[in-house]
């Protein structure tokens, strides 16, 4: 039996808000996945952490701080080195679309959703990361 | 499929990702699963176990962060297990216990896990229970359980852990004469947290006065019913106190493994159960009978009793 797509939502860096991150949250329960939320406020060590104790199949970072060209990077390279090189990495918010072009060109970072994204365009796109587990 | 003597390999090596893996397994459930908790059950029954239990929104999760600040002082070890409903319309879940508990973040000593309930109607499924068994094996000290909100008929939480925690707001006040029978009885010690809110002090009174009314003798245990406020930190030392007095309790008289034994009676019973209601259905002769027995009920010849009996003959 499998479970259902099991994600992280998590705020790396400095900033405090999260709307976007709980809008996302919930679109993802809706289309039936289970959502594991940490909260704001957290170092990539934090998210690497949550993301192996849960075991999830994905991790969704939302950076609104302009932080992103760090921060992705590195919570994939710590999610590599903790073991987690399989698990999918997605992130949204404010990014701008050079910048945006740049994180999809690195290895293991899957999809990147700037201001805009429709919600259904974020759980279709999960889910087509994981089709070939249905 | 999973390489489980590898893992396990691993795990007993106190391989955290190991750990991880080895819950997820559990949770797919099937042969691998049984084979895994086969595995492990022989280093279980260590750990103390409690849980905390009562309805959304009590603040349990916070109150849990205040038990690992304690417990992490006293160098001890913790495993957490937090339940939280499955929407029954998508199947989905938010899990969010782990927002409130800002001292498991950053400790290699907390190893925190929470799970949707899917569709299992008591405040921690039997899948919690699994996952508490790894965290045992894995050798973590405490572990603890925490339900997703739970209404008054909650029972089934004392099969689930050494300690039960029942936590309750003053807003519950008018609920505690229902809960008499329920979710009070469960209780080894009870919590009005948000205890900085009107009517805190009249639910402790109500809460210890229904508890001074226990006729049963069986166990000598009074539950204590402390105060807390858990996001400003008070009654927490009380809390703790009364942790420690029960965990005390138990190593006293051969209680605590009195308490298991009883438990391991119930899970067992179930996990019988389980398989035979599957072996039952899973007869191709019993499924070929069914439609023609149902015709029999639905045309009046035969009543659902006799067709009950008729059927649970092999």
């Amino acid at each position: 039996m499998n479970r259902p797509i099991k994600v992280l939502i998590a705020k790396p860096g400095l900033d405090g808000h999260d709307r976007g991150a709980k809008v996302i949250a919930n679109a993802l329960r809706d289309a039936g996945m289970e959502v594991v939320y940490t909260g704001l406020h957290q170092t990539p060590e934090m998210v690497v952490d949550a993301a192996l104790q849960e075991d999830v199949d994905l991790v969704s970072v939302s950076i609104l701080s302009g932080a992103h060209m760090t921060l992705l990077p590195r919570v994939r390279e710590l999610m590599n080195t903790r073991g987690l090189a399989d698990v999918k990495l997605i992130a949204g918010g404010i990014i701008p679309d050079a910048d945006a072009e740049a994180l999809k060109k690195l290895p293991g970072i899957a999809g990147i959703f700037g201001p805009g994204t429709s919600t259904q365009d974020v759980v279709k796109f999960i889910q087509s990361l994981f089709t070939h587990r249905k | 499929m999973t390489d489980l003597p590898q893992l396990l390999a691993r795990f007993g090596a106190g391989d955290a990702l190991s750990a991880s893996r080895a819950m997820s397994v559990i949770e797919r459930g099937g042969d691998e699963a049984e084979s895994l908790l086969d595995a492990i059950y022989g280093k279980t029954g260590r750990a103390w176990r409690i849980a905390f239990t009562g309805p959304g929104g009590a603040g349990k999760s916070s109150l849990v962060d205040r038990v690992i600040e304690k417990e992490r002082a006293r160098n001890r070890t913790i495993g957490i297990v937090a339940e939280d409903p499955s929407s029954p319309f998508s199947g989905g879940a938010i899990l969010g216990d782990r927002v409130r508990m800002a001292h498991a973040q950053g400790d290699a000593g907390v190893f925190v896990r929470s799970l949707a309930s899917r569709g299992s109607e008591t405040g921690l499924s039997a899948l919690a229970g699994e996952l508490a068994d790894v965290m045992d094996a894995f050798g973590r000290d405490v572990v603890i359980l925490e339900s997703m909100g739970v209404g008054q008929v909650e029972t089934r939480v004392r099969y689930m852990a050494d300690t039960v925690v029942v936590v309750l707001t003053p807003e519950a006040g008018d609920d505690v004469q229902t809960m008499k029978s329920g979710l009070l009885e469960v209780a080894d010690v009870l919590v009005v947290n948000k205890s900085d809110r009107p009517g805190a002090d009249a639910l402790a009174a109500d809460l210890t006065a229904v508890i001074g009314l226990r006729t049963s003798t069986k166990d000598p245990w009074a539950p204590p019913v402390v105060q807390t406020s858990a996001t400003e930190g008070r009654g927490i030392d009380a809390l703790d106190a009364a942790l420690a007095g029960h965990r005390a309790h138990l190593d006293e008289k051969g209680r605590r493994a009195a308490r298991r034994r009883e438990a391991l009676r119930e899970r067992v019973r179930l996990l019988v159960e389980e398989r035979v209601r599957e072996d039952l259905w899973r007869d191709p002769t019993r499924a070929a009978r069914f439609d023609g027995i149902l015709e029999a009920v639905v045309g009046g010849r035969t009543s659902p009793y006799q067709a009950a009996r008729e059927l649970a003959l092999p």
